[in-house]
């Protein structure tokens, strides 16, 4: 392997540090007593940290209990895919059944239909649910999953994008296992959850990140899915904050860096699984 | 209990074997709900694409054949988005390519202890669109902003990043590729991963310079990878909602209104869901048509 000329890495750096940039404009604006943020000429280093503004976003906003919303919303998501989508990737890798790649080909093509198609739709679908919300059983007379943590969820409970990583995932394990097991008289059920299931942890991290991450960014579907304000999520917080009158930046800098928090540590601690699936589709 | 048993007697292998009916017992919960939430949607966004239907008034959808796709195609509003949209894509995915590429041959080629940069590079598409959109609007902020501010430093007079028609899809442009090339490189990277290395060295050998490798064989064996940096670029930019949402409201003069947002004013400000299903049947027309021409163009090249 030849050298790096020491340029180049430089350079890479500088690249990196340009990338991060906003994120640090963002935290040294956060951390900014309120004087300082409309200095003029602009200050880049802030003369005293203060967490007022996150003091602030969080004792003076409706944040809190957004977090807690968004943080519902997307615990139900990931309990939904990792139950549902992890046993049908398991199937459609692993078990041989009548037009089972025509069923996977219609899993994927799902995913290349826009969200404005079926938007509408599943409004009118959460609106008018049975038995729900005051709704009668014909769907009339209430509000439905309108407002509603299920509401929420609904769209993303089970993702095709996680039973497509599921189905990778397992067709990369080898085959023999499940013979054998069939062999020693094992049902299917056994086979999945006594032989399969332990050796897809990683996989199961994933699914549960995507999931989570899904569901913790979505911004259109709550937007539609929410009226009163008790029931917004974080992503409407920070748009909400944002037009009313006047912008006070230092709380909403402070909200976004509390936003996008969780989904860097969870990311951060799992970097590797996460690229991994992800470029599971460009090579393929 | 009897007749089941019976039955498995008489007629093993009338219901396939053990594995595919455990099998569809795996896969319903997955197909039923997707079923709901996305095939069923489809069809009902197909039929009301039909209709006029504003759920505010009294009655249901009523029929009315092809009008909205009539009222659609003859107004400037829609004309404009689409105009918007293209051009947004058409600036964001080949500058994509090409930011993406250099960071991953750069990646590539620095020493291995900066590899861990590339975690760097992808943060910005890990953060939410939103909260993206708050750091951007507080760097294009008209008098405080980093960009503007900075201009000022080298005596360049302000920019109206988000406030004039003629810069406003440009600004976008700019957040969106720095939200998706570090992804895309590292995309990227995996694929340069796989490129041999004799290849490569053979090339150097016969005295290929750095640039003629890049075009003659690099890039050729990158080509699945372009592929899915294309169609997924396709997929996300021609939906873009969000970003214009929370930072323009699709202004000044509607110049960053995208069909992803005209669809949300449709059916959620003018109250003409029928409208709105139409232009979204539209637009799934046309994000499909692309990627399978891509896709066409893809193997066409390759046999």
């Amino acid at each position: 392997m030849n050298r790096t000329a020491p340029w180049l890495n430089l350079m890479l750096v500088l690249c990196a540090l340009i990338v991060l940039a906003p994120f640090i404009w963002m935290l040294l604006g956060s951390l900014k007593p309120q004087s300082e943020i409309f200095a003029y000429p602009v200050r880049l280093l802030p003369s005293r940290l203060t967490l007022e503004h996150y003091s602030f976003a969080l004792t003076s906003t409706g944040f809190p209990r957004y977090f807690f919303n968004s943080l519902v919303v997307a615990g139900l998501v990931m309990a939904g895919n990792l139950l549902i989508s992890v046993p049908a990737g398991y199937a459609f890798a692993r078990l041989p059944f009548a037009a089972r790649d025509t069923l996977f080909m219609l899993v994927l093509g799902t995913m290349m239909v826009p969200s404005g198609v079926t938007i509408i739709p599943l409004f009118l679908i959460a609106k008018n649910f049975p038995l729900l919300g005051g709704n009668n059983w014909l769907g009339q007379g209430g509000t439905g999953l309108i407002d509603n943590y299920l509401g929420l969820a609904l769209p993303n409970l089970v993702l095709a994008f996680t039973i497509f990583l599921a189905r990778q995932y397992f067709l990369d394990l080898p085959g023999e296992l499940a013979d054998a097991a069939r062999i020693d008289g094992a049902t299917e059920r056994t086979i999945f959850s006594r032989v399969y299931l332990p050796l897809a942890r990683p996989l199961v991290g994933t699914l549960a990140i995507f999931s989570f991450v899904t569901a913790w960014d979505d911004f259109l579907w709550p937007l539609i899915v929410t009226s009163r304000d008790e029931m917004r999520t974080v992503q409407l917080g920070l748009s909400v904050f944002q037009t009313q009158g006047a912008v006070n930046w230092g709380p909403l800098l402070a909200a976004a860096i509390l936003v996008m928090l969780p989904v860097i540590i969870v990311f951060a601690a799992n970097q590797r699984s996460f690229v991994s699936g992800l470029t599971a589709g460009s090579s393929k | 209990m009897s007749i089941q048993a019976a039955r498995s007697v008489t007629f093993p292998r009338r219901r396939g074997t053990p594995a595919a009916r455990a099998a569809w017992w795996f896969i319903l919960p997955a197909l039923a709900y997707l079923v709901l939430v996305q095939v069923v949607p489809i069809l009902y966004a197909l039929y009301l694409s039909f209709t006029r239907y504003d759920p505010a008034a009294r009655g249901g959808p009523k029929l009315v054949g092809l009008d909205n796709y009539a009222r659609m195609l003859s107004s400037g509003e829609f004309w404009s988005a689409l105009r918007v949209t293209v051009q947004f894509a058409a600036e964001v995915i080949p500058l994509n390519i090409v930011v993406a590429l250099t960071l991953a041959l750069m990646l590539n080629a620095a020493s291995v202890r900066l590899r861990g940069l590339r975690a760097a590079f992808f943060l910005p598409s890990v953060a939410s669109a939103v909260a993206v959109s708050v750091v951007w609007l507080w760097m294009y902020e008209p008098t405080f902003g980093l960009f503007n501010q900075a201009l000022k430093l080298i005596n360049v007079s302000p920019v109206p990043w988000l406030s004039d028609p003629a810069y406003a899809l440009h600004s976008m442009v700019l957040m969106r590729v720095w939200r998706g090339a570090g992804w895309n490189a590292v995309v990227y990277l995996a694929g340069l991963q796989t490129v041999p290395k004799e290849v490569l060295e053979a090339a150097r050998v016969d005295g290929a310079s750095g640039w003629q490798t890049l075009r003659r064989i690099t890039w050729p064996l990158l080509a699945p990878v372009t592929l899915y940096v294309i169609v997924t670029g396709l997929i996300s930019t021609l939906q873009t909602f969000s970003e214009v949402y929370v930072m323009t409201r699709g202004g000044p003069l509607n110049s960053t209104t995208t069909v992803g947002l005209l669809i949300y004013r449709q059916g959620f400000e003018y109250g003409e869901f029928g409208l709105a299903a139409a232009t979204s049947f539209l637009l799934f027309f046309i994000i499909f048509t692309l990627a399978v021409l891509n896709f066409r163009r893809q193997r066409g090249a390759l046999s």
